[in-house]
């Protein structure tokens, strides 16, 4: 008697928490389809508002041509595509070794006063606003090119120092992350085999950590080829096919911003193709970055 | 086919020159006539311009001494470019666009109202020892057909050529004015950037560099004088000076109300004076 009594009180409770749960669920597949939708319309309206200009220039003549003529109808983004991977390229050289010896210096080298300090200052240069690394670039960086190269100072390597700089704190916290991932086991190991502090590092941490390190790469590289406002002010933006680190050039990032506020017509087709280009080398690197971040859970 | 393209492209410019010289005389620059006064009944609404950030600093100026005299008025002044003011007020999400440019054949079906008018001065660095340069000597220049100071009477050192970015108003007028009356074309590889001020940090930053810049912008920077004329507003207007725009607000019907009073606000001496202050030069007050 009592024991039917009990489940009688209990079921309504029961019913009531399967629906609060049922509830849940749909709401956050649908927060979870929001975010999905609203980047697939942001896909669509870049393509629909490129697609004209594929059509009327022509895929390929539009990616290979050499020559941005807006006044006669001349668009070819390969100067800026080129600008665009150069200026990647340069901030990688600069920064995946710089950052990768921070994070090993932070998780295996510093002591722990040292890392307190340094690990929040290159944090806190991921909320600095490009503007005003572009500020500095352009007032520091750009002059004192000048006095070492020949030509302006706007140049790739004014803006792959400056996206270097930009890229850095994405390189070392993901990498450090993935370093301190590796077990301790791994390095008691390799020390307990007799090899030195340095052999530990380079031969069993670094190997371990291998997927991660490249995710933050990939990452990095993302970042640095969205990278607009800071280039504007450092690259010269000339539509030119670069043949030096001393020499100007623009990226496709660059194009947008400079000339989307005044387009018409073909022009704003144009450059909305330039944005689905763009669009599609972030795709590519960030599934890139995300596929191997993944490895490295597994 | 590339043939009739060029030929219709021709035909559309001479359509526009003409529509051009239509409008010129239709809203011109010669002050609208006086109307009465209508200080009687007390002004209110709300007036969204957007467009030309060429035209905005000196919108948000009138705008402020508009509404100190009628506070019940409130105007939102935005910028985006001309092209962008010319779609919103045909589109209608604004009641007063802005343009630093003249109204293209396509578009006919909005009136511009000149409100002021602008130089472009031709700049160097306080260093270049350089003080006059031709308008030809300029288009060279920036073809890239002249790429040493020396060429010019200056210095023996190359040419850093900074220009605007494509679609600028300034740029347009610089290309109207300078380069395509030499049916010459600004360089690849010169310098681009995108506004007033950038060109201006660069010029002061690069010791061998060249720049125009509309008149408000000249301080701190050595602007050349063009044909032996100096960059001043008196030069602008009384047209000697060879490189000046016109200013316009933009409005898709007859402007009414508050608008039509902001209008007539900003085309005053009063509003006038504004400008002026600014560097602007004035529209001519018979």
């Amino acid at each position: 008697m009592s024991n039917t009594s009990s489940t009688d009180v209990t079921k309504p409770v029961i019913e009531l928490r399967r629906i609060y749960d049922v509830f849940w669920r749909y709401a956050i597949y649908f927060f979870g389809a929001v975010s999905f939708v609203i980047l697939l319309l942001i896909a669509l309206f870049i393509l629909r508002e490129g697609y004209p200009a594929f059509e009327k220039i022509g895929i390929w003549q539009f990616i290979s041509g050499q020559r941005w003529d807006v006044a006669d109808s001349a668009f070819g983004i390969l100067p800026m595509i080129i600008g665009s991977l150069y200026v990647t390229v340069g901030a990688l050289v600069l920064s995946v070794p710089l950052g990768i010896f921070s994070a090993i210096f932070l998780t295996d080298v510093a002591p722990k006063k040292v890392r307190k300090i340094i690990r929040p200052a290159v944090e806190l240069l991921v909320g600095i606003p490009s503007v005003v690394y572009g500020l500095v670039g352009m007032l520091m960086l750009v002059p004192a090119i000048q006095q070492i190269g020949q030509g302006s100072g706007d140049s790739i390597l004014a803006a792959s120092i400056v996206l270097a700089v930009m890229v850095l704190p994405t390189i070392v916290s993901i990498t450090e992350d993935s370093i301190l991932a590796v077990p301790n086991a791994y390095r008691e190991g390799a020390l307990a085999l007799g090899s030195t502090r340095w052999q530990m590092i380079w031969n069993v941490v670094l190997p371990a950590a291998r997927s991660g390190i490249i995710a933050s790469i990939a990452l990095g590289m993302g970042r640095a080829i969205g990278e607009t406002m800071a280039m504007i002010m450092v690259i010269g933006n000339s539509i030119i096919i670069p043949d030096s680190i001393f020499s100007s050039a623009r990226t496709l990032t660059g194009t947008l911003a400079l000339e989307l506020k005044y387009a018409t017509g073909i022009h704003w087709n144009a450059l909305f193709a330039t944005g689905v280009v763009l669009f599609i080398f972030i795709l590519i690197l960030n599934s890139f970055g995300i596929l191997l971040l993944r490895g490295k859970t597994k | 086919m590339i043939l009739i393209n060029q030929t219709m492209k021709r035909m559309a410019g001479v359509i526009a020159a003409a529509a051009l010289v239509f409008v010129t005389i239709v809203t011109g620059c010669a002050p609208a006539p006086a109307s009465e006064p209508t200080q009687s009944i007390e002004l209110s609404g709300t007036i969204n311009e957007a467009g030309s950030t060429s035209v905005q600093p000196l919108a948000e100026l009138m705008a402020t001494a508009f509404t100190q005299k009628h506070p019940k008025v409130t105007i939102n002044i935005s910028g985006g470019g001309s092209s962008a003011g010319v779609k919103a007020t045909a589109a209608g999400t604004v009641i007063l666009g802005a343009a630093s440019r003249d109204i293209k054949i396509s578009e006919a079906d909005i009136i511009p109202i000149c409100i002021a008018r602008d130089g472009v001065a031709m700049v160097v660095n306080q260093a270049n020892p350089l003080t006059d340069i031709t308008i030809e000597q300029v288009a060279k220049i920036y073809a890239g057909e002249i790429t040493n100071w020396k060429e010019v009477g200056g210095d023996d050192a190359p040419i850093t050529v900074v220009s605007r970015e494509e679609g600028s108003g300034t740029r347009e007028v610089f290309e109207e004015y300078v380069t395509g009356r030499y049916n010459k074309k600004i360089k690849a590889d010169a310098l681009f950037f995108d506004s007033n001020g950038a060109v201006r940090t660069k010029v002061t930053a690069e010791k061998n560099s060249i720049g125009y810049v509309s008149f408000g912008y000249i301080e701190g920077l050595k602007a050349l004088t063009v044909g032996g004329v100096a960059p001043t507003i008196e030069n602008g207007q009384n047209g000697k000076y060879p490189i000046v725009r016109r200013l316009y607000f933009l409005s898709k019907s007859t402007p009414t109300g508050a608008v039509r009073e902001f209008i007539e606000f900003c085309r005053s001496p009063e509003g006038q004076k504004i400008a002026q202050d600014e560097g602007y030069i004035p529209i001519v007050l018979k």
